[in-house]
């Protein structure tokens, strides 16, 4: 007989490992379906990783009230995981006396929703704490309790700690059919296997609209938000002491600069309207854009600075989050929506599916012991020298170093793939090997073998991000190639 | 006819200008060296090129060992020399020099290891 | 200084040919006790992966390929009793008074020198810092990269490829492939001629009749989970795209060969001012850096075009050091 779980996520963003750790606390069997080859390789992967304080939301929104309870509870979560989260503080900045009423707004809205600590403060105030930013900035609303975390490294901890405690993880299994019958879920994947539940989470992120419509529902439309970020070189790191603003737009809170977990600053993003749900292409007038934005608020940031790119897309549905059960499929739960700030309401996003759940006839009762603490990862970059140097007498290979640019172990490279990491994303991800300046130019035939040699897999089927994106094609011994002769008269 | 040619024999690159009549070099310009008048009479009447590759090994130091033609072979014989190359498993240790496959093609040329295996 | 930091006249960081020439030139210039690290397993550096010919030229009258250019510096670095080498040492920290923190499996080490000669090579310029817009799917390669999956690991990276920039890696590549039977569809130069020497685009291009498209561009990268296309466009004297000229090229690799980066971050994290154009060290002359005792040599210092003067450069950084010993009394 097949197993029946209690309940079956959909979707392995920061929102359904979220909601798997959460209901990993209670006396339930959870099942996550991912349909990529590993979590957060969706919309997470390429968030911001701010933890927004709540300012630049509607008063009475769900997601207002949602990101300030997330803001409090990501704290507990960020130090139970062993997660690295820095509470650096935003300004949004006006270069104009006209803009002042509306930042006066934001600031009323905010303290509506119970945003803590918030302040207007001058140009001498931004002279003194935040050198760099154009001296022609007028004044800024200074929220204090704005933070920064690794977006997919919180929801790898989330995931490990879920399975800790009972939670199943299933990758590369995309939903391609539902149905209820007795009851229950019938969950089928494109890969053929088919899950059972007696409840059922749709957070599915972009493709949420998808998941509905296999549940028969067909109010839920996802229109994908491209945004474009550019990662600045390390050396930058002290660029900016905060988050910073500038005043929002109607449809996203602008073109920011940004202080990451990995020390790298970010700029970016863009907000561009597409359909298609793959597009994650960078543009030349992307670039631009960012670049004449960000120069306005910090001056000295230069074309030069820019080490990496992306494009992510956000899930938008609307104005607001989407989290509801639906009642003409009992037991089905909506997060849908979860564009920003997504990440930072995701625990509370957890709690509030929870008692969604409670509410519709799940029992939630407590384990006798929750694995509340996670044992962090080592990572040798982060590391004093006394100490780096204490754990490679203790274990030889974190000196055996694979990553010049960012310091990255062999070791540090094993224990990501014993954790779950399976391609040199996830890799990269979880280390930072291959994200600093080369790019990967001098590690990555070290990673592919070291992935090969713990996965146990021929080294031409390991990939950047799963199926399809294999590194390379053939060895040349039992290669595919012909050795064609160029040189036939 | 006149035909020109860069000369390859070392980064100078000068450019030649040869007169051909008949696939036969008459007369060539544009040299600094003696290399580059050897280069365009070969690369006129039969163009030669040094193949370079890698081979297999098992059970050796190294995975791959790279090998060179010790000589320029005919330029329409490269793609039979990597098929040629392509095939050989080296089983003993073999050190800069070593011959790797003799008689390349019955060329008269040999195939040879550029670096230790070990 | 720590009780536990060990001394060394000389220290050389990098046993590629920059370092071993410095380190023989040292030792010849009567430099007796000389340390050599090396991250790898092997010295030779880049040159390992570079088994084509053209190298030793100028400074063996032979044409050699690079592994055996290599190996008659490593002959000589064996039958140098001064010279030391440490491998798999990779130095994570230098102060401004020279003094080294490195790492290797199963230890940490402080070294601090009299004098010390940086030879850490260049890094390939990436796609990222052109930049080309698009998607970021598998199969886009620094040229450096693909050249060490085919030449040491045994792995063919793609059949179907287009090559940005013409730099001598890039040419050498575009023939590498078309030896293993891939079909190179294109190299893509922005610049009016080639980055790279002549005789390689003879011999790499033209042989195997590779096209080489001057004052072009790519403009996008297209393909989800692999490259699937590029865009090509023609760009005027001052590199503006010609409306209308664009047209594409399928392929499933992309090979990135447009230019090299000295590698200084180290001496950067000891403080010594470098140019941020080049990043290279602010220079009072050849080798030298604005520290005293600290010299930086080979592609570290500038980007060479060939290894043969990459070991005349380096010899004279191993002569200054010496000289600077003597000067200290050493």
């Amino acid at each position: 007989m097949k197993k029946t779980y209690d309940v079956i996520i959909i979707g392995g963003g920061v929102v359904g490992t979220s909601i798997a750790r959460e209901l990993s606390r209670f006396t339930l069997s959870v099942a996550l379906l991912e349909k990529e080859a590993e979590l957060a390789f969706g919309v997470s992967k390429s968030n911001s990783g701010i933890i927004h304080p709540g300012t630049q939301n509607p008063p009475f929104s769900l997601k207002g009230r949602l990101c300030v309870e997330g803001n409090r509870l990501m704290r507990t979560w960020a130090r139970e995981l062993g997660v690295h989260f820095v509470e650096v503080g935003e300004c949004i900045l006006i270069f104009e006396e006209k803009e002042r009423a509306a930042l006066l707004q934001i600031k009323a809205d905010a303290e509506s929703l119970g945003v803590p600590g918030l302040r207007l403060v001058d140009r001498a105030w931004l002279r003194d704490h935040e050198p760099n930013v154009n001296p022609e900035a007028l004044a800024a609303l200074y929220a204090p309790s704005a933070g920064i975390i690794s977006p997919y490294r919180l929801v790898y901890d989330l995931a490990e700690n879920a399975v800790r405690n009972g939670a199943e993880i299933f990758l590369e299994q995309k939903v391609v059919s539902l149905r209820k019958e007795n009851n229950l879920f019938w969950v089928g994947t494109e890969s053929g296997e088919s899950f059972q539940s007696r409840f059922l989470i749709n957070a599915a992120g972009l493709f949420a609209d998808e998941v509905a419509r296999l549940a028969g529902i067909h109010d839920i439309t996802i229109r994908p938000r491209k945004g474009e970020e550019y990662l600045l070189d390390k050396k930058r790191e002290n660029l900016t002491r905060h988050l910073l603003f500038p005043l929002p737009t109607k449809t996203s809170k602008g073109i920011l600069v940004i202080k990451t977990a990995d020390g790298n600053p970010m700029v970016g993003p863009t907000a561009r309207p597409t359909d298609d749900k793959e597009d994650l292409a960078t543009t030349d007038q992307g670039l631009q854009e960012v670049l004449a934005a960000v120069q306005k608020m910090v001056p000295s940031i230069r074309r030069e600075d820019i080490i990496a790119y992306f494009a992510g897309l956000r899930p938008v549905a609307g104005d607001d989050f989407i989290l509801r059960h639906e009642h003409g499929v009992p037991g089905m739960i909506q997060a849908a929506g979860m564009q920003s700030p997504g990440l930072t309401a995701a625990p509370a996003v957890a709690r509030c599916v929870c008692s969604l759940l409670a509410k519709n006839g799940l029992a939630l009762r407590r384990k006798w012991f929750f694995h509340r603490h996670r044992k962090a990862a080592r990572h040798l970059f982060t590391l004093p020298l006394g100490q780096a140097g204490k754990l490679i007498r203790r274990h030889p290979p974190y000196g055996d170093i694979v990553c010049r640019c960012e310091m990255v172990s062999a070791q540090e490279v094993r224990d990501a793939v014993h954790r779950g990491a399976r391609t040199l994303d996830g890799i990269k991800f979880r280390t930072r090997a291959q994200a600093g300046r080369c790019h990967g130019g001098f590690c990555t035939t070290r990673i592919m073998k070291i992935l090969a040699a713990e996965l146990n897999l021929p080294p031409e089927k390991i990939s950047k991000r799963g199926p399809g994106s294999e590194i390379v094609m053939a060895d040349r011994d039992t290669g595919v190639f012909e050795a064609k002769d160029q040189h036939e008269e | 006819m006149k035909k020109q040619l860069t000369c390859i024999e070392c980064p100078n690159g000068c450019v030649l200008t040869a007169e051909v009549k008949n696939g036969r070099l008459l007369t060539v310009e544009g040299y600094q060296c003696p290399k580059g008048e050897t280069y365009a009479k070969e690369e006129i009447e039969s163009p030669r090129r040094t193949v370079t590759s890698t081979v297999r090994t098992e059970g050796l130091g190294i995975k791959w060992v790279p090998v060179r033609t010790n000589r320029p072979i005919p330029k329409a014989s490269i793609g039979a020399a990597m098929q040629a190359i392509q095939r050989v498993r080296l089983t003993h240790p073999v050190r800069v020099g070593d011959v790797v496959v003799a008689n390349l093609l019955s060329l008269g040329i040999d195939v040879v290891a550029t670096r230790n295996s070990e | 200084m720590k009780n536990n930091t060990v001394q060394h006249d000389c220290i050389i960081v990098g046993g590629g040919p920059a370092g071993m020439a410095a380190a023989l030139e040292a030792a010849a210039q009567g430099v007796k006790d000389i340390l050599l690290l090396e991250r790898d397993q092997y010295l030779g550096g880049i040159l390992n992966q570079c088994i084509h010919t053209g190298f030793g030229l100028h400074q063996f009258q032979a044409d050699l390929t690079g592994p055996e250019f290599s190996a008659r510096y490593i002959q000589r670095l064996h039958e140098t009793p001064q010279i030391r080498v440490s491998l798999q040492t990779f130095v994570v920290r230098l102060t401004p008074d020279k003094i080294l923190t490195c790492i290797k499996p199963g230890r940490m080490l402080t070294l601090a020198a009299k004098a010390l000669i940086l030879c850490t090579g260049c890094r390939e310029r990436t796609r990222e810092m052109i930049p080309i817009p698009g998607t970021r799917p598998a199969g886009v390669f620094p040229a450096g990269l693909a050249q060490k999956l085919i030449n040491m690991e045994g792995l063919l990276p793609g059949k179907e490829v287009v090559v940005i920039g013409s730099g001598d890696i890039g040419l050498i590549m575009a023939r590498r492939f078309s030896l293993e039977g891939a079909r190179v569809r294109a190299v893509i130069e922005i610049l009016p001629q080639s980055r790279g020497l002549a005789r390689n685009v003879v011999q790499c291009l033209e042989d195997f009749d590779i096209p080489l498209y001057l004052q072009h561009r790519v403009a996008c990268l297209y393909g989800r989970q692999r490259v699937e296309k590029v865009k090509v466009v023609r760009v005027d004297d001052s590199l503006r795209d010609l409306p209308g000229t664009a047209f594409f090229l399928p392929c499933d690799t992309v090979l990135v060969s447009v230019g090299l980066i000295p590698e200084n971050e180290l001496i950067e994290m000891a403080g010594v001012p470098l140019d941020p154009r080049t990043n290279t060290p602010v220079s009072p002359g050849i080798n030298q850096t604005s520290f005293p005792g600290l010299f930086v040599s080979g592609n570290a210092f500038r980007i060479y075009d060939l290894v043969d003067s990459v070991v005349r450069d380096s010899a004279c950084a191993g002569r200054q050091a010496a000289e600077y010993l003597r000067g200290l009394g050493t």
